[in-house]
């Protein structure tokens, strides 16, 4: 049946030369300078993709998004990164439409994670994707004039294409924006803009696809008893969506029979103040996407502009210190996730806050030693490309507390192997001694928010949420970063797919952190006394032509970061392209499924259960 | 929670028997009205992003936020007095915030929490994002930081206790909730092709007609910025020389010297001549006398032993 070879390897090349095999006339190289992958023409891309899914093994679409090339090629193109769950690197595919009347087709048939990418490439670019059975926008509104991320398309502060800005620096004395805005606020108005006609058509969308204001009776014919179906608002402002995420949900009594994901109340631009931003520019906003793990996504950035900058002269890899040191604060980073996300499942499960507290206890120890060594508790903005910018302080002090807290004043190495030897893992197992086998939890949760394996796969799952449905899927073992590969720990696996297994993962995966910073312990007093940082410290070499996309293994699930630097060589130090590739955005895809047939109560709880933090959901 | 000590109500005007003391307490309506108001103020529960967390953090074992009585977080507007704005201010999201504020019974206060609450922060060039929360609803406290610490948080709520001591029920303009008929609700914005205020409707109105006809519209005239020329400086003393010269800010004295110093040098590396000397207001001479205090640990020290044996004692 199938006329060409199948290869199932590691080695994306052969991949690649099989694949135009196949398809000879569709697929061409990315020979653009620093590129790589392969393009395909937009008109066998659901052959080519099915293809690849089912007789290559690229089973896992880690990220869809579009670029826009004006002024280059004057084309959109969308990117995509598919990987094998088996582990090894990206097959990197793309599809490009010409500007004017963007068109690609959808892949949500092959890979239903492409869900929310694709519609949020209609949204920020406006590229249509025919086939699509929802395609509305999802991060701004319905009536928004034009799509934001396009390169002609200018905010209403916009000052210039780059920072920095001519008029801050060296210029000085500067109109600020609001003076600039006749308005005083951050708004523009088309300039056909009439107010007579003006509706607000933000809320139409949602609701025009669930019976309402049709036939609430033919609702109620096609299922012999005489209900209503009944549409409940949960969110934006709601205790338990994590922070302004907003479902409609709609109930037959208690159940759940649909449930449509609102997002977009916390997008605050990213991406847009991202391509205006230096490169260096944009590593204090990545604090900002999780903001519960500022220094994983301190590290998926600098791996990404550490892959670009590689190509070019100049460059040195980090130094072993700087990657011993990077690999702690990311393991404790996950612990200060895991804990956080423990407690606030318990709140979503009903038992308000009390379980939060001891949860978040030992958290303060960690950011304790996170604002020493960093300068902030939250908002580390702590590596750079090729190192970290600061060394591990010789002794721990509480600047803001000192004079009530006197006490505070530790031997670094001594903190460090004290809450990594025994208060951390002292603080996971009374999570596990009280809640673990606590009847009410396992009754809640057992069974409950089932997500198979195949579904997770096809939903683009991703962290906890993917390995507890029995998919032993981790960046750090199938495509390895940093000094992973000589760590020793295991790839913790939970089969399933409940809540209470994704709670369960949550705690294994601390113990296995746990693990890695012991190893990590001896590194640092080897390492003692080493460079931090490799190069200049004061000099950040030019970032040559090309693309990257880097992805770490974060608390929540893989973050990628897919960088573009494009234009002119000798130009202004920009991205391009900046793109997040959010872990709870993509994995809120699987919640409407895994949602429906439950009771409304349990929506909260197995929303907690993926653990979503909405500055990266909506970025 | 402390223990209810009445003699930080009393007015110390009338006496009262020593065994009686801590237990009476003649005090004015205002004073108590205002005590218990400030001691029971229930913030809404409601977090928008990154500062929610330290939000939490606040009300978490350490720092316990119940020592001021605002341990009880309120979901619903209805119930809480204090909106604790903790996070960036989206157009998409500032019409449920307005929803929530109109909800919520008067006397009722607004806490900007952080950068992006207060004006916008690092993500206030975005197109989807509000330049502070007080451009739609009245701030009583602004805490700056990104994300403020709890302390800092801890501290904005003392203030804001300290604004609310301040407040007199004899003043209409202090408590102007006890005025006839309900206050009015703040206008709720639109999201049609970007957000409308509605208080702007006129305006918005005016510049669709000079759009139009043609006309440059949106933009405000601005004059030229002035931008410091070395040459121009003198003329121009209001903007360079002035704030150097103020003797109740030294640190920027000392800012502005080091400034000139290195542009001086910059323009020396160039090989300009350098156009003229620092200002001599700008010598850290004026900054001598209040230079800023260092931390002395061991006069904190003393402090602290001393007080712990008044204590004793």
């Amino acid at each position: 049946m199938v006329d060409y070879p199948i290869v199932k390897t590691t080695d994306i090349k052969a991949a690649v030369d099989a694949l135009k095999q196949k398809f000879p006339d569709a697929i061409q190289d990315d020979t653009r300078q620093g590129y790589g992958g392969i393009i395909v023409d937009k008109n066998h891309l659901v052959e080519v993709a099915t293809a690849l899914r089912d007789d290559f093994g690229f089973d896992y679409l880690s990220s869809a998004t579009a670029v826009d090339y004006l002024g280059i090629s004057d084309h959109m193109e969308m990117v995509y990164h598919a990987y094998r769950t088996a582990g090894g690197p990206a097959l990197v595919f793309k599809a490009q439409t010409p500007r004017d009347k963007p068109e690609i087709p959808s892949l949500i048939n092959v890979w239903p994670g492409a869900d929310f990418q694709e519609r949020e490439a209609w949204d920020l670019y406006g590229i249509k994707f025919p086939g699509h059975p929802n395609l509305k926008r999802i991060l701004l509104w319905d009536g928004f004039d034009g799509h934001p991320m396009r390169k002609d398309w200018q905010e209403a502060y916009y000052e210039e294409d780059h920072k920095p800005f001519e008029s801050r620096w060296p210029g000085g004395w500067v109109h600020r924006a609001e003076e600039r805005n006749i308005y005083g606020k951050n708004v523009k108005y088309p300039a056909d803009f009439d107010l007579s006609k003006l509706s607000d058509t933000s809320e139409e969308s949602h609701y025009a696809d669930l019976g309402l204001g049709v036939s609430v009776q033919k609702l109620a014919d096609e299922s012999h008893i005489k209900t209503d179906r009944l549409v409940v608002n949960m969110g934006p402002h709601h205790p338990s969506t994590h922070g302004v995420f907003r479902m409609i949900v709609t109930l037959n009594g208690e159940t759940i029979e649909k449930l449509e994901p609102v997002m977009g109340y916390l997008h605050r631009n990213h991406e847009k103040i991202g391509e205006r931003n230096t490169f260096l520019h944009n590593m204090p906003f990545t604090d900002r996407l999780d903001y519960l793990s500022s220094m994983g996504n301190n590290l998926g950035y600098a791996l990404a502009v550490e892959q670009l900058l590689a190509n070019g002269a100049r460059y040195q890899p980090p130094t072993y210190r700087a990657e011993c040191i990077r690999v702690l604060m990311v393991e404790l980073t996950r612990i200060v996730n895991h804990l956080w996300a423990i407690g606030f499942l318990l709140n979503d499960l009903g038992a308000f806050f009390t379980p939060a507290l001891y949860a978040i206890a030992e958290r303060e120890k960690i950011l304790d030693f996170f604002e020493a060594t960093a300068g902030s508790r939250m908002m580390c903005n702590y590596m750079r490309f090729g190192g970290v910018f600061k060394d591990l302080p010789e002794r721990i002090r509480g600047e803001a507390t000192r004079v009530n807290d006197l006490v505070r004043d530790y031997d670094t190495m001594e903190f460090l192997t004290e809450l990594i030897n025994e208060r951390l893992p002292r603080s996971i197992d009374e999570l596990d001694q009280y809640l673990t086998d606590s009847e009410i939890i396992k009754s809640r949760t057992v069974g409950v928010g089932y997500l198979s394996p195949e579904m997770a796969i096809a939903y683009s799952a991703a962290g906890p949420l993917l390995r507890a449905s029995g998919v032993p899927y981790d960046v750090r073992r199938a495509d390895p970063y940093s000094i992973y590969p000589e760590l020793d720990f295991d790839v913790a696996v939970r089969y399933n797919g409940d809540i209470y297994d994704r709670y369960l993962i949550r705690l294994d995966e601390m113990r296995e952190s746990l693990r890695i910073l012991k190893q990590i312990l001896p590194r640092l007093e080897r390492t003692r006394g080493e460079a931090i940082f490799a190069g200049n410290k004061q000099h950040t070499p030019r970032v040559p032509l090309g693309e990257a996309y880097g992805r770490v293994e974060n608390p929540k699930g893989e973050l990628g970061f897919y960088v573009v630097s494009a234009g002119d060589e000798k130009g202004p130090q920009n991205p391009w392209r900046y793109h997040v590739r959010a872990p709870s955005f993509i994995s809120l895809t699987a919640l409407g499924p895994m949602c429906i047939g439950h009771k409304v109560a349990d929506v909260v709880a197995i929303l907690g259960s993926i653990d979503i933090v909405l500055g990266e959901t909506d970025r | 929670m402390p223990t209810l000590d009445l003699r930080e109500l009393h007015n110390t005007e009338f006496p009262v028997p020593d065994e009686m003391q801590g237990n009476i307490a003649i005090t004015s309506l205002s004073r108590i009205y205002n005590w218990s108001r400030r001691s029971s103020m229930w913030p809404l529960l409601f977090g928008l992003a990154c500062c929610a967390i330290e939000m939490i953090a606040t009300a978490a074992a350490r720092y316990d936020l119940s020592r001021f009585g605002m341990e009880v977080m309120r979901a619903s507007p209805r119930q809480s007095d204090l909106m604790i704005v903790s996070g960036t201010v989206t157009k998409k999201m500032v019409v449920p915030i307005v929803r929530l504020y109109n909800q919520m019974p008067e006397p009722k206060y607004v806490l900007a929490m952080g950068a992006c609450a207060s004006g916008g922060g690092p993500f206030k060039e975005g197109y989807n994002v509000v330049s502070g929360i007080d451009m739609y609803l009245p701030v009583d406290v602004y805490v700056p930081g990104c994300p403020p610490t709890p302390q800092a948080l801890l501290h904005g709520l003392i203030a804001l206790q300290k604004k609310i001591d301040g407040q007199s029920l004899a003043n209409f303009d202090d408590v102007p909730w006890y005025g006839v008929g309900p206050s009015e609700p703040t206008p709720i914005p639109i999201l049609g092709p970007d957000i409308i205020d509605p208080r702007q409707m006129d305006l918005i109105r005016q510049q669709a007609e000079l759009a139009a006809a043609g006309k440059p519209y949106g933009v405000r005239d601005l004059p030229p910025t002035i931008k410091p020329e070395p040459a121009a400086a003198p003329k121009v003393p209001a903007k360079t020389a002035a704030p150097a010269a103020e003797p109740d800010d030294p640190e920027k004295a000392a800012r502005l010297a080091k400034r000139e110093a290195a542009l001086a040098r910059k323009r020396t590396a160039q090989g300009e001549q350098p156009t003229e000397t620092p200002a001599p207001a700008a010598e850290p001479a004026a900054g001598d006398q209040a230079a800023p205090k260092k931390f002395d640990k061991e006069a904190m020290l003393a402090k602290i032993r001393e007080r712990k044996a008044q204590k004793e004692s």
